[in-house]
């Protein structure tokens, strides 16, 4: 039996988080254990490690960094054991090298780039709030069933910063608000969503259990 | 870019749906987890739960509720009703809640939108604004205390002021057209779109779903809230949707 750690690092609700995944992984009749870590040895465990961000960058990088070697784990984890990771939302945003939000912070800088504030323009409201469409910009497997959804993959994003790419390289998926919105990003073992899987209903629990799927 | 958003609102007294009629008449429509569980089948983008009787009762029911709604419906979840203090809010967003909505504290005190908005973010704090037009001064007023109560605060100048102080989104609702099934005050509604950047939900009066409509196209609203026309099975979530995009609007 796998086990899905949820990072637990006082960054608001994981309640949800936690039951979406338990409820994909009852769908695709995948065995697991579903456990919040808000301790660094309980990373060692983890299968699979999901890191949810809600909030500043720079509020959720402290949060981290409080846990003793959280992030130390989580980076050898990552790293080392190529353990499939998924960061959500600023889970997602903490994966860059910068972060602008409430200061400049530094982030993890597993994918090259910087978190900057969407910019503002006649019509755009900020925070980019409500549902959007991806658009894919390659193949993955992560993504697989959700390239030929008819009505197009429309997820649910709640967010004023977001992560600007040095490397269209890992882009995976983005979305149009004005400008262009880093949706999905991947490197090896490593996805990050801008979105909200958990808050998407039908849409978000596919791409949860693709992820649950994934083998690298 | 966004879709507009169609959003059920649960009005909830004592752990059950009820939809009041100008919110003095109330009618019991069942189990809030068990709706929202329709809905969320139905594809509805958000579910809005007012717990309408919040400032005389014990308002405990509500977390136990977002809680249990949260564990089995996977979309954004707005709460509101009798919000005053940042540990509501706190205990809201730990339940599950993705938004509130605030309501008369805001009005009476407006620092409360401020401190709310710097602790959990813009996005989650939405400030609700009963509205009721005052012909004789040719503008419309705030009431508050679920309708009961006018400030005589001017509408306008108040939306613009909560979102100065960092309200992420709006929540228009005409005391005019609650429960009229007229349709929205979509002057109103227009006018508050016009004035403010952060995402407006109108609501009040919705009757049919080219009321819908029209709160999008004429109000210029970014998200349509209604009760009775979906708690009692005239139309459904599916039916409005479609009846939108044949409308021309871009829906999910």
């Amino acid at each position: 039996m796998e086990t899905i750690g949820i990072i637990d690092y006082g960054s608001g609700n994981i309640h949800s988080a936690t039951k979406a995944f338990e409820t994909a992984a009852k769908d695709i009749n995948k065995e697991v254990r579903v456990i919040r870590v808000s301790k660094a040895d309980c990373v060692i465990d983890c299968d699979r490690i999901v890191l949810p961000g809600v909030g500043s960058f720079g509020d959720c990088k402290t949060g981290i960094d409080q846990v003793d070697d959280l992030y130390q784990t989580i980076n050898m984890k990552v790293k080392d054991y190529s353990t499939p990771f998924l960061g959500i939302c600023v889970g997602m945003q903490l994966l860059a090298d910068l972060g602008t939000e409430g200061g400049e912070t530094k982030g993890f800088g597993w994918i090259k780039g910087t978190v900057e504030k969407i910019p503002s323009k006649e019509g755009i409201k900020i925070p980019h709030m409500g549902w959007n469409e991806v658009h894919f910009s390659k193949d993955h497997k992560i993504i697989d069933s959700l390239r030929n959804v008819q009505e197009g993959m429309v997820a649910y994003f709640v967010h004023s910063y977001h992560f600007q790419l040095n490397d269209e390289e890992n882009l995976l998926g983005y979305c149009d608000y004005g400008t262009k919105i880093t949706a999905i990003i991947e490197k090896n073992n490593i996805i990050g969503c801008q979105f909200h899987p958990e808050k998407s209903q039908k849409i978000g629990l596919k791409f949860i259990k693709n992820f649950l799927n994934w083998n690298i | 870019m966004l879709r507009s958003r169609i959003i059920p609102c649960l009005d909830v007294n004592d752990g059950r749906v009820v939809k009041g009629t100008n919110f003095i008449n109330l009618r019991d429509a069942g189990d809030p987890v068990e709706v929202a569980k329709i809905y969320d089948e139905q594809g509805a983008d958000e579910l809005c739960f007012l717990d309408i009787t919040a400032s005389h009762e014990n308002r405990d029911t509500i977390y136990d509720i977002v809680q249990k709604t949260a564990e089995v419906c996977f979309m954004p979840l707005t709460v509101g009703g009798g919000i005053s203090k940042i540990e509501h809010i706190r205990k809201l967003l730990l339940s599950g809640a993705d938004k509130v909505s605030i309501n008369s504290a805001a009005v009476m005190n407006n620092i409360f939108v401020r401190d709310a908005s710097d602790k959990f973010g813009a996005q989650c704090i939405v400030v609700a604004i009963d509205a009721k037009r005052n012909n004789i001064k040719n503008n419309w007023e705030v009431y508050t205390h679920g309708g009961r109560k006018n400030t005589e605060i001017d509408v306008l100048n108040y939306a613009e002021k909560v979102v100065a102080l960092g309200a992420g989104e709006l929540l228009v609702t005409s005391m005019d057209r609650d429960g009229t099934k007229l349709g929205f005050d979509n002057a109103l509604i227009k006018k508050i779109t016009e004035i403010v950047n952060v995402p407006v939900i109108a609501s009040g009066g919705v009757g049919n779903l080219q009321h819908l409509v029209d709160g999008i196209k004429i109000g210029g609203a970014d998200a349509v809230l209604a009760a009775s026309i979906f708690h009692f099975g005239e139309y459904s979530i599916v039916d409005a949707k479609k009846y939108m995009k044949e409308n021309g609007i871009k829906i999910r």
